[in-house]
C-alpha cells in the first residue's frame, strides 16, 4: 500500500529525515515510534506533501513523492494532524462535511454512523468545534478525516494529553478502522495503543528507521527500548 | 426635516451597500491574503468600463451580467498567474504588486477609452421616479441599486454559511493546510475567491457607473474609502465590513442633507468672530462641505480608540 525508500526532508538547512524506509500493507496497522524531534511527525508531513521531500514515495504502485497535498489526499491518503486542527468556528457537522470529498461512490463511512459510535459528537453536531473538549476534538479530527473514505490513513499522537478512558476509546475506533480494511500509520511516542493494536512497528531515532519489528519482539528487545523510546 | 431624513437615509443606503459589494470581497480577500489589495477599485472600475463598451451592443442588461464575469475572469487570472507568484517572495512584494496592478488597470483604461468620461447611462426602464415624497422624487434605479446590492450580500451570506462550498472556503482561509490534507484543492479555492470578489468589485462598477459617472478617476475616489471601511469594521471581518459600510454611507448621507455649520455652533455657544478674521475660512466650514474627510476622520478615531476595528479579529 505505502512504501517510503530513502525518504529524505529538510527544514532549511536541517537535515531531518535522512534516509527513512518503511512500508504498511494494506488493512495493516504499523506503528512509528520515537521520542520528540526524532522526525516522526516530519515524516508523516513529508509523506501529505507538506514538506518537500526527496526519495520515493510509492502509494498504491504510483509514485507521490512531490505532489501536491490536496492530490495525495484524493488519492486516498488520510492525515490526522498532531495539533487536532479542527475548525473552531464551524459546528461539528460542518467540520465533518469538511472532510467528505467531492467524488461520487461508496463511502465506507457516513455521518450517521460517526454520530451512532460517537454518542457525544452526535449530541453536539450542531454545536462550536471549539467549545468540544479535547478528546471530543481528537474522535472529531479522526472521524472528519475518516469522511474522506481514505485507503491508508496516518495518524499522529491521537492519544496526546487525553483522559485514559478516552485514550481506550480511540483505541477502539483505530481498531474499528482496520476491520474495515484501511491501513492505518499511527505515530506515537507512547507506546500504550500501539504495542496492543499494531501488526507490525518501526523506531526512529535521528530521522532514521533504528528499529523494525513487532510488538512482541519489541517487548523483548530491552535494549532498543532503553536507548530508543524510555524517556 | 422629516423628509430630508427620510431621503438622506435612503441616499446613504444607497452609498453604504455600494461600498459593501466592494468591501466584502476586499474583506474576503484580505483574510485569505493576509495582506491589502490595492487593486481591489480597480477591477470596480473596470466592471463600469467593460459594462459601458457591452452596453453599447446589447444594452445594459446583458452588461450588467457579462460584464462582472469578464472582471471575475480578469481577477482570477491576476491571482493565478500574478499573485500566487508574487506570494513566495512575501508581503510586502505582493502591496507591490497590487500597487501596481492598479495604476496599470488606471492606465490601461486611460489608453483604451480616454480620459474623459464616459456617456454611460441608466437603462431607460428604470428611469422614473419610483415615489414621490414631499414633492421629492426618489429614481427607481437608486431602488435597484439598493435591491441588486442586498441580493448580492443575502446569496454571499447564503453561500458562506450554508453550503459546503462555504464552509470549505470559510476553513480554506483560516486553516489552508488542513484543508488541502482533506482533499480541497486550496490554490484552486484561493483562485476563485479572488475571481468572486473581484466579480463583486466589477458588478457594483456596473451599477455606480451611471450614478457615479464612469471616468478613469473613479476607482481613486471610492478605492479610499473603501480602505477605511475594511480598517475601521475590521480586518477580515465580513460583519464589520458590512457595519462600517452602513455607518459611512449613512455619515456622508447624513453631512451633505445637513445645514449645520461651524457658525451655527459658535453661536450655540455664544462665540462670533469678525468676518475679517485671518481663520474667517475655517469658522464658516460647513458640514457638508467636510462630508468627503468624515470616513477619514472616523478612521482617525477608530485608530486611536479601537485600532483592531470594531469587529476586528486579527491585530496585524
Amino acid at each position: 500500500m505505502l512504501e517510503v525508500s530513502d525518504l529524505n526532508a529538510w527544514y532549511g538547512k536541517s537535515h531531518i529525515l535522512r534516509g527513512v524506509n518503511f512500508h504498511v500493507k494494506e488493512g495493516e496497522i504499523v506503528s512509528l515510534l520515537g521520542r520528540n524531534g526524532v522526525g516522526r511527525s516530519t515524516t508523516v508531513k513529508t509523506i501529505m506533501g507538506e514538506v518537500e521531500p526527496k526519495g520515493s514515495i510509492l502509494f498504491k504502485g504510483k509514485q507521490i513523492a512531490g505532489k501536491k497535498s490536496y492530490e495525495i489526499a484524493q488519492l486516498g491518503i488520510g492525515c490526522v494532524p498532531e495539533n487536532r486542527d479542527i475548525f473552531p468556528g464551524l459546528t461539528v457537522r460542518q467540520n465533518l462535511l469538511l472532510g467528505m470529498k467531492s467524488r461520487k461512490g461508496s463511502s465506507r463511512w457516513n455521518m450517521e454512523e460517526m454520530f451512532r459510535m460517537f454518542p457525544n459528537l452526535g449530541e453536539r453536531a450542531d454545536v462550536h468545534g471549539g467549545v468540544l473538549s479535547g478528546g471530543e476534538q481528537q474522535m472529531l479530527c479522526m472521524c472528519r478525516t475518516l469522511m474522506g473514505d481514505p485507503e491508508l490513513i496516518m495518524i499522529d499522537e491521537p492519544t496526546e494529553g487525553l483522559a485514559p478512558k478516552v485514550v481506550e476509546q480511540v483505541g477502539l475506533l483505530l481498531q474499528e478502522i482496520a476491520s474495515r480494511g484501511v491501513s492505518i500509520l499511527l505515530v506515537e511516542q507512547k507506546l500504550t495503543i500501539a504495542m496492543r493494536i499494531s501488526h507490525r512497528l518501526y523506531v526512529m531515532g535521528h530521522g532514521q528507521i533504528v528499529y523494525e519489528g513487532t510488538p512482541a519482539s519489541l517487548l523483548q528487545a530491552d535494549e532498543v527500548r532503553r536507548e530508543w523510546l524510555e524517556v | 426635516m422629516i423628509e430630508v431624513l427620510i431621503f438622506a437615509t435612503l441616499n446613504g443606503l444607497v452609498t453604504g451597500l455600494l461600498l459593501f459589494m466592494l468591501a466584502s470581497g476586499l474583506t474576503l480577500i484580505f483574510s485569505m491574503m493576509g495582506v491589502l489589495n490595492f487593486a481591489h477599485a480597480s477591477f470596480y472600475m473596470l466592471g463600469a468600463y467593460f459594462a459601458y463598451s457591452i452596453s453599447l451592443y446589447t444594452g445594459f442588461w446583458p452588461a450588467l451580467i457579462i460584464a462582472p464575469i469578464l472582471v471575475g475572469l480578469v481577477g482570477a487570472l491576476v491571482e493565478r498567474y500574478g499573485l500566487r507568484r508574487v506570494h513566495k517572495s512575501g508581503h510586502v512584494a505582493e502591496l507591490i504588486f497590487t500597487f501596481g496592478l492598479a495604476f496599470l488597470i488606471e492606465e490601461a483604461v486611460q489608453f483604451f477609452w480616454g480620459r474623459s468620461t464616459m456617456n454611460y447611462r441608466s437603462p431607460d426602464i428604470l428611469n422614473f421616479p419610483l415615489f414621490t415624497l414631499f414633492g421629492q422624487n426618489f429614481p427607481a434605479y437608486k431602488a435597484f441599486m439598493i435591491f441588486i446590492s442586498v441580493s448580492i450580500f443575502i446569496g454571499l451570506y447564503y453561500v458562506l454559511t450554508r453550503t459546503r462550498i462555504g464552509i470549505i472556503i470559510q476553513a480554506a482561509i483560516t486553516h489552508p493546510n488542513t484543508v488541502a490534507n482533506l482533499g480541497h484543492n486550496v490554490p484552486f479555492i484561493f483562485m476563485a475567491v479572488f475571481g468572486a470578489g473581484s466579480g463583486l468589485a466589477g458588478l457594483a462598477g456596473v451599477i455606480a457607473g451611471p450614478v457615479l459617472t464612469t471616468f478613469p478617476g473613479m476607482a481613486v475616489v471610492l478605492g479610499s474609502i473603501v480602505f477605511v471601511i475594511v480598517v475601521i469594521g475590521g480586518l477580515g471581518s465580513l460583519g464589520g465590513a458590512l457595519v462600517a459600510s452602513l455607518l459611512i454611507g449613512l455619515l456622508q448621507s447624513y453631512a451633505i442633507a445637513s445645514n449645520l455649520g461651524m457658525p451655527d455652533l459658535l453661536n450655540l455657544l455664544g462665540v462670533s468672530f469678525a468676518s475679517d478674521h485671518p481663520l474667517n475660512d475655517i469658522w464658516r466650514l460647513t458640514l457638508p462641505q467636510i462630508a468627503p474627510i468624515l470616513p477619514f476622520l472616523l478612521l482617525v478615531l477608530v485608530l486611536i480608540f479601537r485600532p483592531s476595528g470594531l469587529f476586528g479579529k486579527r491585530e496585524s
